[in-house]
């Protein structure tokens, strides 16, 4: 067990690595210089070359490249070419919006998912089983941006009962007010996710229906109830782990694109900003940050696979 | 006194074949009692059948009562009238639970054991059959024992609900060779022990030799042949049967002959 | 082929061809010309105008059917390239010596742990946010996920025994490639691009919504909804038409995927 946790940090800070390297590469490689865009057309060539100083891009890339990374060690992210304050202090800001919007999502969608995809199986042929089938598929086709109109036209606009977008600018000092602009992004994330959360705890709980070992609990004994509740609900669990971590990262990512529909400040329309504004220290500062995230929930959802499944257990220690 | 009674069992699927057709036989108690046929002869389904668990799609028609409970129309818990030992110890075992507490399963339930007095009652079902090192086996997963060691294990399930009658559907068949006679030998002296009557079903005429005294051959679905093992293998009446023997007896032939050259 | 499957796939192929053939007729005959102003801001649907106007006056259905070319020419774009560079880069990781191949591994893990769209906009990011791009970026992190499929079902079918078979019988690798590996891993790989065509479209449509893909005055559908979004109550037709657009072609994609699946016989989730 601790060879196999050595071995998969080992991957983890690899990864991260690999992941700063790319991010650095991607953007540095690409057309367009940061202090072209950032000068007025017309600038003289001693203002351009001013401005490389100054931002450092006139330095060899690898050069670069290092003096970055040193800096993300001490946590300087650097500062927005735009607004010049700093790129990780704007980060902390917006993270009481993202991660509450994520884990809420997360949480209503898994919530939402699991009894209605086993009960889509477990019924597999009775008429509700094919309608939550043909549901799912329905939520998988659509944008999460759609959704989310929807919801502002009926509930917002029509109804009045909920905000049509925007935050309390005192974040959370008024946890009503916080939770009231969150409920109708947090639905409509969540109704997207829980689509395809639903079609994978459906596939689990069919192939654990037709296993062999329900058959012998229940004739050994044990009711179709017991059954499941002893043997099928924790082999039913195994794959469903399995998948909850990519769908944790697909979640953010809805909140991402959630939050321009909502005029939320999250991280997700920090970076939309930084791209259109070729602000590269916040584009880089937030991709950071995200695939860090990912990365490390990643982890941790092996870990948890492991931990649920002995077979993948005494795998890894071999 | 008469355990299980199969009336005219037939079993048909949605789309109307029929895969068992008109079955009858009897098992009572202390009886040893075979299903012979090759797959496809709807075996299988009737064990399922005897136990009320045919799989959805399948309709049965025709009595089966199982110490008087009819488990066609309302089939009944029953582990401790009726066990099960299936073919592949694999898939039959929960695979995220160690063999001890698939054990303890029908035992707790069964004989209200609980703690210590559960544990022991585990050990011992272990020893029953015949597996060393106990204390490891039940910490151990399927997937760490070996193909006889589950299949041991499975046999424990079952006589641990102390059942008056012991199904088991092809239990040597997916087991090497070797193996497959101590796990017969297993079954036989388990039987015999414990006054169980047995439902021995098989494909393997000389397997069914060794345990079964009286037997029922099955060709797609019906019964074609039923009498006491020996007087099938030395005077087999229905020509299906009388393959079977014949293929039997070729390949011990084959094994004469070389040990003769 | 089950019923339920063929079901699937004769829906999922008849939205799709709909769509595909809207599009295609969109390049012999529009309803109005694209910049055509003439009609009026926000004309509800009617007369002339099928699905009413834009906030500009452009006739939203020829708008609709521009957006469609946008749509199916993403899927295919991004599709083709996906499929071309994941294969290539698959297939080579799969017969690479164990070193390459672990780092090939590791690499392919570390692009696929970026979601898709991330992906997508950190390359518009440094190359700027047009159709173009757009369609390479979502095109590139497809890529990744073929590429780990390849990987992962080359190595299987190269663990088998009528490879083995081939290369006693003295068949070179180039021609082991082409008649065995290919036509097994096609099944599995056309599939999963089929799937994967559904969520470029998808993909296509937020990096547009957000103003990182197609910009305007073309009209991409992620782009219709976003400057419908302001007038939504007034004139829901444009909030509504382009968004039930995309749910047609998305769906029509994904149960042709599944009816392909089961056509091909090939594993999967239910």
């Amino acid at each position: 067990m601790t060879r196999y946790l050595l071995r998969r940090t080992a991957i983890l800070i690899g990864s991260l690595f690999a992941a700063a390297v790319v991010l650095f590469v991607l953007l540095r490689l690409l057309p367009g210089d940061p202090a072209n865009a950032l000068l007025p057309v017309g600038a003289t060539p001693e203002q351009i070359e001013a401005a490389q100083r100054e931002l450092g891009t006139d330095a060899p890339l690898l050069s670069q490249f290092l003096t970055w990374l040193g800096h993300v060690f001490t946590l300087d992210l650097g500062n927005s070419l735009i607004s010049t304050l700093p790129v990780g202090e704007e980060i902390a800001a917006r993270l009481p919006v993202t991660i509450p919007l994520t884990l809420a999502a997360f949480a209503l969608a898994v919530l939402i998912a699991v009894p209605v995809g086993a009960l889509a199986a477990a019924r597999a042929d009775r008429w509700y089983g094919p309608v939550i089938n043909a549901v799912a598929q329905l939520g998988i086709a659509v944008p999460a941006f759609w959704v989310g109109l929807l919801l502002i036209t009926v509930f917002a606009l029509q109804l009045g009962v909920l905000p049509a977008g925007g935050f309390p600018p005192d974040g959370w000092a008024d946890p009503a007010a916080a939770i009231e602009a969150l409920v109708l992004p947090v639905v409509t994330v969540a109704l997207v996710m829980s689509a395809s959360l639903i079609r994978y705890v459906r596939s689990a709980t069919l192939d654990v229906l037709g296993a062999d070992y329900l058959r012998t609990a229940r004739a050994l004994g044990a009711t179709p109830a017991q059954a499941m509740w002893r043997h099928g609900l924790r082999n039913a669990a195994v794959p469903v782990i399995a998948v909850l971590a990519m769908e944790l990262a697909t979640t953010f990512l809805g909140a991402v694109v959630v939050e321009s529909v909502f005029a939320l400040p999250g991280l997700g329309s920090m970076l939309v900003r930084g791209i259109s504004q070729h602000d590269y220290p916040v584009i880089q500062g937030v991709m950071l940050v995200s695939t860090a995230t990912v990365l490390v929930v990643g982890f941790l959802g092996d870990l948890a696979q492991r931990l649920v499944d002995p077979r993948l257990l005494h795998r890894a220690a071999s | 006194m008469t355990l299980l009674s199969v009336d005219r069992l037939s079993v048909t699927d949605r789309a109307g074949h029929v895969l068992v057709d008109d079955v009858s036989f009897r098992v009572a108690a202390g009886d040893r009692t075979g299903l012979i046929g090759e797959s496809g002869s709807g075996k299988s389904l009737t064990a399922l059948a005897v136990l009320g668990l045919l799989p959805r799609g399948l309709t049965a028609t025709g009595s089966v009562s199982l110490d008087g409970a009819d488990m066609i129309r309302a089939p009944r818990g029953h582990g401790d009238v009726a066990a099960v030992v299936f073919q592949e110890p694999l898939t039959a075992l929960d695979p995220l639970m160690t063999a001890g507490r698939q054990i303890a399963g029908p035992i707790r339930r069964f004989r209200a054991l609980r703690g210590d007095a559960l544990r022991d009652a585990v050990r011992e079902a272990l020893d029953a059959v015949r597996l060393t090192d106990t204390d490891r086996i039940a910490r151990s997963y399927p997937h760490q024992l070996s193909g006889g060691q589950r299949q041991r294990v499975a046999i424990a399930m079952a006589i641990a609900c102390r059942p008056r009658l012991l199904i088991a559907d092809e239990p040597t068949t997916a087991l090497d060779v070797t193996v497959q006679a101590e796990i017969l030998d297993l079954l036989d002296r388990i039987v015999t022990e414990n006054d169980t009557a047995l439902l021995f079903i098989t494909h393997d005429l000389p397997v069914a030799a060794r345990v079964v005294r009286d037997t029922h051959v099955l060709q797609s679905g019906r019964v074609v042949e039923s009498g006491p093992i020996t007087s099938l293998v030395t005077a087999p009446q229905h020509p299906y049967t009388r393959t079977l023997v014949e293929s039997a007896r070729r390949f011990d032939a084959a094994l004469e002959r070389t040990g003769r050259d | 082929m089950s019923r339920r499957r063929f079901l699937h796939l004769a829906v999922g192929l008849t939205l799709v061809l709909v769509v595909a053939g809207a599009v295609v007729l969109s390049y012999f005959w529009l309803p109005f010309a694209p910049d055509d102003t003439s009609g009026g801001r926000l004309a509800p649907p009617g007369g002339d105008h099928l699905l009413g106007t834009d906030k500009l006056g452009r006739d939203l259905f020829t708008q609709l059917l521009i957006g469609g070319r946008i749509a199916i020419g993403t899927a295919l774009g991004a599709a083709a390239l996906g499929g071309v560079l994941g294969v290539t880069f698959g297939l080579l990781a799969g017969f690479a010596t164990r070193w390459l191949d672990d780092a090939a591994a590791v690499l392919l893990d570390i692009l696929i742990a970026f979601p898709t769209l991330l992906l997508a906009m950190l390359i518009v990011a440094g190359a700027g946010a047009s159709l173009g791009t757009a369609v390479v970026a979502i095109g590139l992190a497809m890529a990744a996920v073929v590429a780990r499929l390849t990987r992962v079902l080359v190595k299987q079918i190269l663990a088998r025994d009528y490879i083995t078979a081939a290369r006693v019988a003295g068949i070179s690798w180039p021609g082991i490639v082409v008649s065995h590996v290919l036509p097994n891993i096609a099944p599995t790989v056309l599939v999963n691009l089929a799937l994967q065509a559904g969520l470029a479209v998808l993909a296509e449509a937020s990096l547009s919504y957000l103003g990182l893909g197609t910009p305007p005055p073309n009209a991409s559908w992620g782009r219709m909804l976003y400057e419908a979004q302001a007038t939504v109550l007034t004139a829901p037709a444009g909030a509504l038409a382009p968004g039930i657009a995309l749910l047609v072609l998305v769906i029509g994609v994904n149960l042709t995927a599944d009816g392909l699946r089961d056509v091909l016989s090939v594993k999967g989730s239910r």
